[in-house]
Formats: C-alpha cells, sequence, structure tokens
C-alpha cells in the first residue's frame, strides 16, 4: 500500500480537520444536535481512515491494543461514575444539578447560576464518556474484522 | 458538602438504580483490572453480584414492608422520565434472579478457568456482568423502551458469552440465536412502536391507564400480537424454540447454567408482566383471547420438550429440551390466569430457576473434572462423584415433581389452579409430562447409579477411586440442592410473596 | 383503494423493507447476507418511528427564535438507540462469522451443516480435564 502517495497526503491532511469536528460535535452536544455518540463515530472514523490509508501495522502502533480497551471501560465508568456521583450528592441518578452541592442551595441568581453550570458539566461529562467509548469501540470493531491473522 | 449519615441514606433510597449499576460498574473495570492480576476478575464478579443481591434483597423488604417503590431516573417524573419500578411482582423475581447469579459466579472459578482461554477470562467477566446487569434491568424497568434496550444487552452479551464456548459449533448456536433474537427484538420494538402511535406514552403504569379506552384499535391488537411473539421467541415458546437447544449444549458450563437460570426465566417475566400489567387481564382475557391460545401452545410446549427429551444423548440437550417443557409450566399458569395457578407460574420461576440452574451445574462439575456430556460415558460416575450425582438426583426428583421437593410445589398450585379453572383437562397433560420428565432422568440416574463404569470412565486417571469436583463447586451445587428440599419442605415463604405477586397481577 | 396506498406510504415503505430483510434472514445461505437483511429488517422499523414523528408543517425540534411546530422528537431519540443496538448487533455478528470463518472455512450455511453433522458430537478432550486441577 505503499506507492499510494495521493491517499496518504490527503489523509494527512484531512484527518486533524475530521478530529476537530468530532470534538465540536461532542461539546455542542448539550444543547444542539450532535454529542458523543455522532462525535465518537467521527472520531473512531478519523483512525479508521488512517488505518486504511497507513496500514494496520502502522495504525495500532498509534492506537494500541491496550489504549483502545482502557478507553472501552473508561468511558462507560465516566459515565456510570457521574450517575453515581450524582448519587452520592443526594440526587437521583444522573440528576446532573445535584452536583452543584451547596452553592446550587437557596434562591437567587447565584444557586440558579451554580445550578445551571453543574447541569451542563454533567452532560458534558456524560457526552465526553460516550464520545470516548463510541470511537474506541468503532476502533475495536475495524481492527478485530479487519486482522486476518490467525491469533483469534 | 459532607459525607455523613444523609449520604448513606439519600443513596439507600437509590437502590433500584444501584442494583444495575453495580454490575455495569464491575463489567466495565474488569477488563482494567485485571491487568493488574489475572485473577481479579472472579473476585469482582462476586463481589458485584453479591452486592447486587444484598440490594435486591433489602429492595423485597421494603416492597414488602412499604408497598412499591418507584424510582427517577434524573429525578425526571414519570411518564417522561424513565421510572424504575419494584413492585412485590418483580421485587420477587429481582431477588431470585440476583441469588441464583451470585450462587453461579461463585460455583464457577475453576470452570472458567478451564473452559475459557486464559487471555479472554477478563473480558468474559465483563461480558458476564453486563448480562446480569441487563437481566436485573429487564426486571427492575418500568419503561417499555427501556426495556428493550435491556432485552438487547442482555442479549449482546450473551452472544459473546456462548460464542466463548469450547466446540466450534458454538459459534453457530450463536449466530443462529443472533439472528432469531434479532427478529424477536426487532418485532418487540415495533409493537411498542404501535403502542407509542396508540397512546403517545411509553411509561407502563401511564400505558395501563391509557389502553383500555382503544383497546377495539386495530393498532393496539397489531401491538400486542408483535409484542407476544417477540417474546415467545425470546423465551423458546416450543415452536420458536429451535435455537435454544444448540445454545445451552455448547456455550460454556457456566454460561448454560446462567441462562439456562436467569434468561428464559425473565423473559417469561416480562410476557407476564406485558400480560397483566400493561395490558390487563380483561383484555387478554376477553377483547384478544390470547390466554386460549397461550394454553394450547403451552401444553404442545409442555408435551414435546419432554418427549424431544427423552430421545437425546448429550445431557446438556436433554437438559435444554426439559428447559423448553418447563417454560411451558410458567406460560401454562400464566394463561389460566387465576390466582393459584399464577401462584403457580410465579413459583416455578424460582423453582426452575433453581432446579435447572443446579442441574446445569452438576453438568458443569462432571464436564470439568471428566469431559463427559454423552449420557453413556455417565455409567458409574454416581461412585466416582458422589456428591455432585446426590444433588443431580435431588435435582431430578425435583423436575419429576416429586413430593417434598420444590417441584413439587409449583406443579401441585398449577394443578389446583387448573382444576379450579375448571379446566381440568390440563391435569393430564401435567401428569404426562412429569411421568416423560420421570423416565428421561432415570434413564440419567440409572446409569450413573446402578450400572458399570463405563469404557470412558476406565481412560480417566484412577477410575476406580472417587474423584469428587472442587470444593467449591460442590458447594454450592449441594447448596442449591438443599434449596430445592429446603423450598419444598417450608414452601409458606416464597409461596406467600408469589400469592401476594399473582394477586397484584390479576389487580384485585 | 389509492388512498391507503398513497395516504400511508410511509407504512408500505417500511413494511416492504421488513419483508424484504426478513426473507434474506430467513432464506439467505450466506451469513453475511443474513445479516444485510438484518440490517434492513432493523431499518425498517427504524423508518416507522421516523416517519411516525412527522408533524405536519414541523420543523427541526430545537428550541429556535421562531418558536412553531415542532416534529416530535421522542422517536428520533428512540431510534438513536435503536440505531446503536442495531449496530452493535451487526459488530457482533460480524465477529461471529469472522471467527465461523476461521474454523470452518466457509460462511454458507448448509456447508456448515453438513460439515458439523459430521463433526458428531465432539466432546472436551478429557486429558485437559484432569491436568488442571
Amino acid at each position: 500500500m505503499s506507492e499510494h502517495i495521493v491517499i496518504k497526503r490527503v489523509s494527512n491532511f484531512i484527518i486533524p480537520f475530521i478530529q476537530l469536528f468530532s470534538l465540536y460535535v461532542i461539546a455542542h452536544g448539550d444543547i444542539s444536535p450532535g454529542g458523543g455518540f455522532q462525535g465518537g463515530v467521527i472520531f473512531g472514523a478519523s483512525i479508521i481512515l488512517y488505518v486504511i490509508a497507513f496500514g494496520m501495522k502502522d495504525g495500532r502502533t498509534r492506537i494500541s491494543e491496550i489504549l483502545t480497551d482502557f478507553m472501552n471501560s473508561i468511558g462507560v465508568l465516566l459515565f456510570a461514575g457521574i450517575g453515581l456521583a450524582c448519587v452520592i450528592m443526594g440526587g437521583a441518578y444522573l440528576e446532573y444539578t445535584k452536583l452543584a452541592g451547596s452553592a446550587g442551595e437557596g434562591h437567587g441568581s447565584h444557586a440558579e447560576h451554580a445550578l445551571h453550570l453543574a447541569g451542563h458539566l454533567g452532560i458534558y461529562g456524560i457526552e465526553i464518556g460516550i464520545g470516548i467509548v463510541v470511537a474506541s469501540v468503532m476502533i475495536t470493531i475495524f481492527f478485530e474484522t479487519a486482522n486476518t491473522q490467525d491469533d483469534d | 458538602m459532607s459525607f455523613g449519615p444523609t449520604t448513606f441514606i439519600s443513596a439507600a433510597g437509590s437502590t433500584p438504580v444501584l442494583v444495575i449499576v453495580i454490575p455495569l460498574l464491575a463489567a466495565m473495570l474488569a477488563p482494567i483490572v485485571s491487568r493488574i492480576h489475572r485473577s481479579v476478575g472472579w473476585y469482582l464478579a462476586t463481589t458485584a453480584t453479591f452486592i447486587a443481591f444484598l440490594l435486591s434483597l433489602s429492595l423485597l423488604y421494603t416492597v414488602i414492608d412499604g408497598g412499591t417503590v418507584s424510582y427517577r431516573m434524573g429525578s425526571w417524573a414519570p411518564p417522561m422520565g424513565i421510572e424504575y419500578v419494584v413492585s412485590y411482582f418483580n421485587g420477587f423475581v429481582l431477588a431470585v434472579i440476583a441469588f441464583i447469579s451470585f450462587i453461579i459466579t461463585l460455583y464457577g472459578k475453576k470452570s472458567v478457568e478451564q473452559e475459557i482461554p486464559e487471555q479472554k477470562i477478563p473480558f468474559f467477566y465483563s461480558a458476564y456482568l453486563l448480562f446480569i446487569a441487563g437481566i436485573m434491568g429487564i426486571v427492575i424497568t418500568g419503561d417499555i423502551f427501556n426495556l428493550y434496550v435491556f432485552v438487547e444487552i442482555t442479549a449482546l452479551s450473551g452472544y459473546a458469552l456462548i460464542a466463548m464456548g469450547k466446540d466450534r459449533k458454538a459459534l453457530m448456536a450463536s449466530y443462529n440465536y443472533l439472528i432469531l433474537g434479532t427478529i424477536g427484538a426487532t418485532f418487540l420494538v415495533l409493537g411498542i412502536g404501535y403502542l407509542y402511535i396508540a397512546t403517545g406514552t411509553l411509561n407502563m403504569n401511564d400505558l395501563m391507564q391509557r389502553l383500555p379506552e382503544i383497546y377495539d384499535s386495530t393498532t393496539v391488537i397489531t401491538a400486542f400480537a408483535f409484542i407476544m411473539v417477540g417474546l415467545c421467541l425470546k423465551l423458546a415458546l416450543f415452536p420458536l424454540h429451535i435455537w435454544l437447544p444448540n445454545v445451552y449444549t455448547y456455550s460454556p458450563s457456566i454460561v448454560s447454567a446462567l441462562m439456562a437460570a436467569t434468561s428464559t426465566k425473565v423473559m417469561a417475566f416480562v410476557l407476564l408482566r406485558i400480560m397483566f400489567t400493561v395490558f390487563t387481564p380483561e383484555f387478554v382475557l376477553e377483547v384478544v383471547p390470547v390466554t386460549k391460545i397461550l394454553i394450547v401452545m403451552s401444553c404442545v410446549a409442555i408435551i414435546m420438550g419432554s418427549l424431544i427429551a427423552l430421545g437425546q444423548t448429550n445431557i446438556k440437550r436433554m437438559l435444554a429440551y426439559s428447559s423448553i417443557g418447563q417454560i411451558g409450566y410458567i406460560t401454562l399458569g400464566a394463561a389460566i390466569a387465576t390466582e393459584t395457578a399464577m401462584t403457580g407460574s410465579l413459583i416455578h420461576i424460582l423453582n426452575h430457576a433453581l432446579m435447572k440452574g443446579m442441574l446445569f451445574m452438576v453438568v458443569g462439575a462432571v464436564v470439568y473434572k471428566t469431559g463427559i456430556v454423552n449420557i453413556k460415558d455417565m455409567e458409574g460416575l454416581g461412585k466416582r462423584m458422589p456428591w455432585t450425582m446426590a444433588a443431580f438426583t435431588i435435582g431430578a426428583m425435583s423436575m419429576i415433581g416429586f413430593p417434598f421437593t420444590v417441584g413439587f410445589i409449583s406443579k401441585w398450585y398449577l394443578a389446583t389452579g387448573a382444576i379450579g379453572a375448571g379446566m381440568w383437562y390440563l391435569v393430564p397433560v401435567l401428569l404426562v409430562s412429569s411421568i416423560m420428565t420421570a423416565f428421561y432422568f432415570w434413564r440419567v440416574v440409572e446409569s450413573v447409579y446402578f450400572k458399570g463404569r463405563s469404557a470412558r470412565i476406565d481412560t480417566l486417571k484412577s477410575p476406580h477411586h472417587s474423584d469428587e469436583a472442587p470444593f467449591g463447586m460442590v458447594v454450592t451445587t449441594l447448596f442449591l440442592a438443599g434449596l430445592c428440599i429446603y423450598f419444598g419442605l417450608w414452601a409458606s415463604g416464597p409461596v406467600e410473596v408469589a400469592k401476594n405477586a399473582a394477586a397484584f397481577l390479576l389487580g384485585s | 383503494m389509492i388512498e391507503i396506498i398513497l395516504g400511508k406510504y410511509n407504512y408500505w415503505i417500511y413494511i416492504a423493507l421488513m419483508m424484504i430483510g426478513f426473507y434474506a434472514m430467513i432464506a439467505k445461505e450466506n451469513l453475511v447476507k443474513k445479516i444485510l437483511g438484518m440490517n434492513i429488517f432493523q431499518t425498517g422499523v427504524i423508518l416507522l418511528y421516523v416517519s411516525i414523528s412527522k408533524v405536519s408543517g414541523g420543523t427541526v425540534p430545537i428550541i429556535w427564535d421562531k418558536g412553531g411546530p415542532y416534529d416530535n422528537p421522542l422517536p428520533h431519540v428512540l431510534m438513536l438507540t435503536a440505531i446503536v443496538v442495531s449496530v452493535s448487533t451487526t459488530a457482533v455478528a460480524l465477529a461471529l462469522i469472522v471467527r465461523i470463518y476461521k474454523s470452518y472455512g466457509t460462511i454458507e450455511d448448509d456447508q456448515i451443516v453438513v460439515i458439523n453433522s459430521h463433526d458428531g458430537d465432539k466432546e472436551i478432550p478429557s486429558e485437559k480435564a484432569s491436568t488442571i486441577i
């Protein structure tokens, strides 16, 4: 595959933009269309593009198996952990506003602001978690199904 | 903020969600923590299932004391938000499932180490815990779309677990289950879609209140039909059972035990739940007389399951066909729809989980020590593995419905329920199936105790001595065997809960 | 008659798609074709959900300045989940097919059945069973 110079150059040029766009989609997921799933898919696609252009071996040196395994778990742990944090702060599971803690108690614009911020940050955390999982799962699936060696 | 006692009190209010989140967290931790040490996966799984079991017990007590518990995800009020509901009915099933999965996890350490390649064990436990989390979710959720999601989580982790079987046939078993399971789940989601079209809600309580006005609409009837067919595929009711025997036969022993004890039971539970708490007894008895069809199908399942089991040579396959027959008992009790029969049906969910889980654990122990799965090769095994085979005999007696075992209790309630409903013609079906069950289990017991050693056992090391399975396996198996007798003698506890649950289901 | 066909065309399309997928899942021998059928089957349901969410004259359900009728966003969200489920099922199925191909050397269902019938009820070798303890 080494002679496909055009594919490699174009991929090299385009992949950073794809990844930047995926971060944009994740970051805007809480108030507009987009979010962790879509952003994660885009990010995963950028890595898959890289592997298609540069080959499996080069791809695995960039994104190792250990890394994807960790990302799979850490994304879900982030999601579930934020939910549990809400429970520990005295709310229901995934009740983000409770993350504000004592700052969100009482009335007035200050408390309201804290609640608002906590709600947004909670959702951001969830979106980032989902993004990590989806991206790493896509990469894992691609590597595993594309892997033709007999190592099971 | 402070982590005072109030933290724990408020966290205690979140028990319904913690029951699911703890196995889920453990499932995700398993691959990471296993990098530190290989055997951590099992400890993690045991701890997580044990905590889930304790939480589900506390939930059951809360429900018995104070009535139905409702939990709002993210504090969004139902019917908008997702609601987790624990009533008499599912609190009972939840505790049963959590208990069985804890015991099977405890049992499975050595069996998993032998049957699963070492580098895959962390991922095995990950999928295993995900499966348990999914099953708990199915039981506890009060939102019908959430139910579909949990059904799929369970199914997907189930496919992975089955495919880890040693035989390459496990792959095809998993694949065929995947195809049929997806058809079932897609029918389920299609039915849910129709219900949403008709009512505009997905909350089960809300559906129950809104549906009666439009019971005669074809949309609702179509929805019901799709959901029924989808669920019957998932719970392997007789003509839709073809995925089940291969799955139980070729998956790893511990997975066979777990799936036989929990997954079809839970789908039967979902069937009951949708028939009686999303729709009402009035709908299933009068508007669309689905119970009449279900009675016929259950009888066919009971007879055919036992009949096919008679002809099997592989013991795992025999138990699988026996399961198909036993599922018929559960749906039969639901279809008769009187309080006594329903009690029998619900108690059979517990009893069958105990018995079949235990029988598959016995087979797992035999496979672990000898690798034998053919009934003919089991000849003379009674001397070699006396404790394991004693447990098998108790399980077999239970399956037949011998007095003083759990099997008797559920069959008694089913039979009296059938007579009470004026369906005396169902009693011979139960009787014939019991006799057939006796035949196919007797075949095994006979070859285990009353025949000389098989050539297969002679090829093992020191064929003359007893060579029992590891301590952990024997103890857990015998513990379940003890429970089979205990709940047969002192059945009042579970029967009381099941009666209340049946009354709750029938809305009286 | 023509109203039933044209007025409810979304239902006809989804039924046709589901039937095509269903046929492929049941009748095709090639395991990958079955998975293609499964995807079409699930897409049919997704189409049903999305088409029922349309409100006549409705716009994208994002709260924006102009207000007005919005399409029902809930089915879209539900189908997002269903798409995830569909993708995961496909991934598991493809992974299984890769392993089936590695151990059987074919992905034709009828050939695998033949191979399996030659296999008989293979058992777990007992020498391994007794060494690990």
